[in-house]
């Protein structure tokens, strides 16, 4: 790969009185490793890439304004639309969002079946984002037994709330359903067969394959620097080791009570911040998030049981005021900004997206890659065009 | 055509007092239809053989709904695929895009002539046929390139380049590979070749000459897997990066030919290799040649062959695709030099024999180290199915506790 600035011709090419052209594919809006309906603008010179642009806007639904439309609780379904991989993440941003403009306080009961359910859907996401990379890789087996767990985890999802997909579970001060009775004892059921079975053959099987670290190792490397500047968040961020996590360093739910570990890339197998190492983080927070699963259970049995309908109020109707609020979902820091007119609407509901953030560093990335790595690349990267384009 | 009128005119003698046309028809027709029917219909069971085998590696039931078992599951979908109308896109070479799946397929199914499957069970012995094999099956390169320029689609011009770079750089190490086994036997055609590998297991050409030629029949391998485009070698129809490759836009009958030639192919590589190394139609036992009056040379050389296209899939269903890049890398500076030092080494062992001053080594040592690697193989193959079988009964055993877990609320 020549250093070549993106769009330069090659000079030395064409000396020989061969004509060469840069050739532009479109790769999306329907492309099997796009994640969705991306549409990439390469600029390829044969097999390398010169330049490469994302367009987005595909999947727009104008969940900003519909928002303004519905009232509070109205939203919360919205918002389940928008990282369609991880809903458990979203309302969840938005339920605290809302209670910290409103001041209410939910109970430790509450608490821990919230982040019970946001551990087990960082799960479920990260065994869709890994999956699907390992098929962009080439790989397809892994795929298919990591949703093979995910589909135990929608499984218990489906028991507590009724829907497997799109739960519409964390409430405005409270959550719709409490947890079933056996709950606890089919998710430890799960964790074990999770913990000893699928994990250790997942790195078996990929993560530590010799092809695989190879095809991804030395493969779009982003410096801490460059991912600060363009604010990346989440797994993509600690990949270039920033150890930074809403979780540790702004808790929330009770976070601050449970023993976990922030997990960043290593660079074990070349430099840091590389695609191996932001897939790697991510294989690496299951395990984490398999811990705290453990401790949230444990909690759950000795907590008093509350209502868990207790605190949400008749009407939700938050003082004027804005508010801003950032939780860490499985792809990053979701942050929503709430203006409240006093209405039962709210007045402006601004949505700061983890994947867009994180599409933003793709142009510079992918400069000079082969067209095999910009796929591999898009993979890392983690993103879901529901929440870039929402 | 000999061989099969020699044949006919042993179950029916009358056979020989035919006109002169309708013996060469019969003698010559026969085996082709029968060669055809044989090649042109395996698809149906591999194609079947590799989703279950896949299923299985996916802890998952693969097809089951048609016929028992999903049997006629591939019957219905080769119906499906006839059936369907073919698209021709706007702006496709219209003659280039109907003739390349032909010639894809030419190339596929013409090594099948040489292809020994006994003693007297060949359509022809050619005095050349290694090279024939390797020449007829280079013609279905050309056709993969017709098809991905007449497409006039860019994912289908990346793999045609892709899939000419690759084959071109794979047939040089797969070619000096051959060598090998020509080299000693001092033939070319495969019969000799095979014959000179008769005498039971240790007498096949992987235990012979111990660390030349299992080494010689990893590196054919991975290059057989290369020019048949299969896993982790698959990158000109790289599904995640160029949609389906140099077949993008085709569609219906001149899909499934493009499907045909592949599943041919890996069998015609798994054919020759067999050949080559692992003795072709001869048992391991020489006891086993016959059963009864049945001779059992195909069966052998099938089973090979399909032992070898089992490990393709395997491979295809475990490893990731390596990079254009990586390919080329292991093509030019792993095999390439491997290749010529065996061609070297095997050169100067055929001027000066070993076996033939010396302790003859090869005899007593190289065999038992080589089955000893194969043994260890196949015991890691079925500590996987153990460890499959035993991970089954404890997913049932959680799945029966959270049932339980269920009954009590």
């Amino acid at each position: 790969m020549s250093a070549a600035s993106p769009g330069a011709r090659i000079a030395d090419w064409d000396q020989d009185g061969l004509d060469t052209d840069e050739m532009i594919v479109n790769m999306g809006p329907q492309h099997p490793a796009t994640h969705g309906v991306l549409r990439l603008e390469l600029r390829t010179d044969g097999e390398i890439v010169r330049r490469a642009r994302p367009h987005i806007g595909y999947l727009h639904r104008c969940f900003e304004k519909h928002a303004e439309n519905v009232d509070y609780p109205g939203v919360l379904p919205y918002a389940d639309r928008m990282d369609y991989v991880a809903s458990m993440g979203n309302t969840l941003g938005f339920a605290l969002t809302v209670e910290k403009l409103m001041g209410i306080e939910v109970s430790p009961y509450l608490q821990t079946i919230r982040v019970l359910m946001a551990e087990l859907q960082r799960i479920a996401s990260h065994c869709v984002a890994v999956g699907t990379y390992t098929m962009d890789i080439g790989a397809f087996t892994p795929f298919l037994h990591l949703l093979r767990d995910r589909e135990k985890i929608l499984d218990l999802f489906e028991w507590t709330c009724g829907a497997r997909l799109l739960y519409n579970y964390n409430w405005v001060g409270g959550v719709s359903h409490d947890v079933p009775d056996g709950f606890v004892r089919a998710a430890r059921d799960f964790l074990r067969e999770f913990d000893s079975v699928t994990f250790p053959e997942l790195l078996d099987l990929i993560i530590h394959n010799r092809i695989f670290v190879k095809r991804i190792a030395d493969v779009g490397v982003c410096s801490p620097e460059l991912a600060i500047s363009h604010d990346l968040t989440g797994p993509n961020l600690r990949g270039s080791g920033v150890a930074r996590d809403l979780r540790k360093d702004f808790p929330y739910s009770g976070y601050e009570s449970y023993d976990f570990e922030v997990c960043v890339g290593k660079g074990q197998y070349g430099p840091k911040g590389s695609c191996f190492d932001r897939n790697w983080v991510r294989v690496a927070e299951m395990r984490e998030s398999s811990k705290i699963i453990h401790q949230a259970l444990d909690r759950l049995e000795k907590l008093e049981k509350t209502d868990v309908h207790e605190k949400v109020p008749k009407r939700v109707k938050p003082p004027k005021g804005e508010i801003y609020f950032r939780s860490e979902a499985p792809r990053g820091q979701l942050g929503y900004y709430l203006v409240s007119d006093g209405n039962v609407n709210p007045y402006r509901v601004k949505v700061k997206s983890p994947c867009f953030t994180a599409m933003s560093v793709f142009h510079h990335l992918a400069k000079g890659m082969m067209i095999a790595d910009v796929i591999a690349l898009v993979g890392s990267l983690d993103i879901v065009l529901g929440e870039i384009d929402r | 055509m000999n061989a099969t009128y020699a044949f006919l005119v042993g179950l029916v003698p009358e056979i020989a007092g035919w006109p002169a046309w309708a013996i060469v028809l019969i003698s010559a027709g026969l085996p082709a239809l029968v060669l055809f029917h044989f090649m042109a219909l395996a698809p149906l069971v591999y194609v079947y053989g590799e989703r279950k085998i896949a299923a299985f590696m996916q802890d998952r039931l693969g097809p089951m709904r048609v016929g028992p078992y999903g049997v006629l599951q591939t019957i219905a979908d080769a119906v499906k695929l006839l059936f369907k109308e073919a698209i021709f896109p706007r702006g496709v070479d219209r003659k280039l895009f109907v003739t390349a799946p032909l010639l894809v397929n030419v190339g596929a199914f013409l090594p099948f002539v040489v292809i020994p499957w006994g003693a007297r069970l060949q359509p022809a012995d050619l005095n050349v046929g290694v090279f024939y094999v390797a020449a007829i099956s280079a013609i279905s390169t050309v056709g993969l390139i017709m098809a991905g320029w007449a497409s006039n689609n860019k994912y289908a011009l990346f793999g045609a380049m892709r899939s000419a770079a690759q084959i071109v750089s794979y047939e040089i190490p797969s070619l000096l590979i051959i060598l090998v086994p020509v080299m000693i036997v001092g033939s070319l055609s495969l019969q000799d070749l095979t014959v000179a590998q008769a005498g039971g297991l240790s007498n096949w050409f992987l235990f012979r000459y111990f660390p030349i030629m299992p080494v010689a029949f990893v590196c054919f391998f991975v290059a057989g897997l290369a020019e048949t485009n299969r896993a982790p070698f698959d990158i000109p129809e790289a599904e995640s990066e160029l949609v389906a490759g140099f077949h993008t836009e085709y569609s219906g009958f001149f899909f499934s030919l493009f499907f045909l030639a592949e599943y041919a192919e890996m069998f015609v590589v798994s054919a020759v290799t067999s050949v080559l190394f692992l003795g072709g139609y001869l048992a391991p036992l020489p006891a086993l040649q016959q059963l009864g009056p049945l001779p059992m040379g195909w069966f052998w050389l099938w089973f090979k062959a399909w032992s070898l296209v089992f490990v393709m899939m395997w491979l295809r269903w475990t490893l990731p695709r390596a990079r254009v890049d990586q390919l080329m890398h292991i093509a030019w500076k792993v095999l390439l030099p491997i290749a010529l030092g065996l061609v070297v080494t095997v050169g100067g062992l055929v001027l000066w024999p070993v076996t033939a001053s010396g302790f003859p080594w090869d005899r007593y040592v190289g065999w038992p180290l080589s089955l000893l690697l194969v043994g260890f193989l196949l015991v890691v193959m079925v500590r996987a199915l153990l460890w499959n079988r035993r991970r089954a009964g404890e997913l049932a055993y959680a799945g029966s506790a959270a049932a339980a877990g269920q009954g009590t609320r």
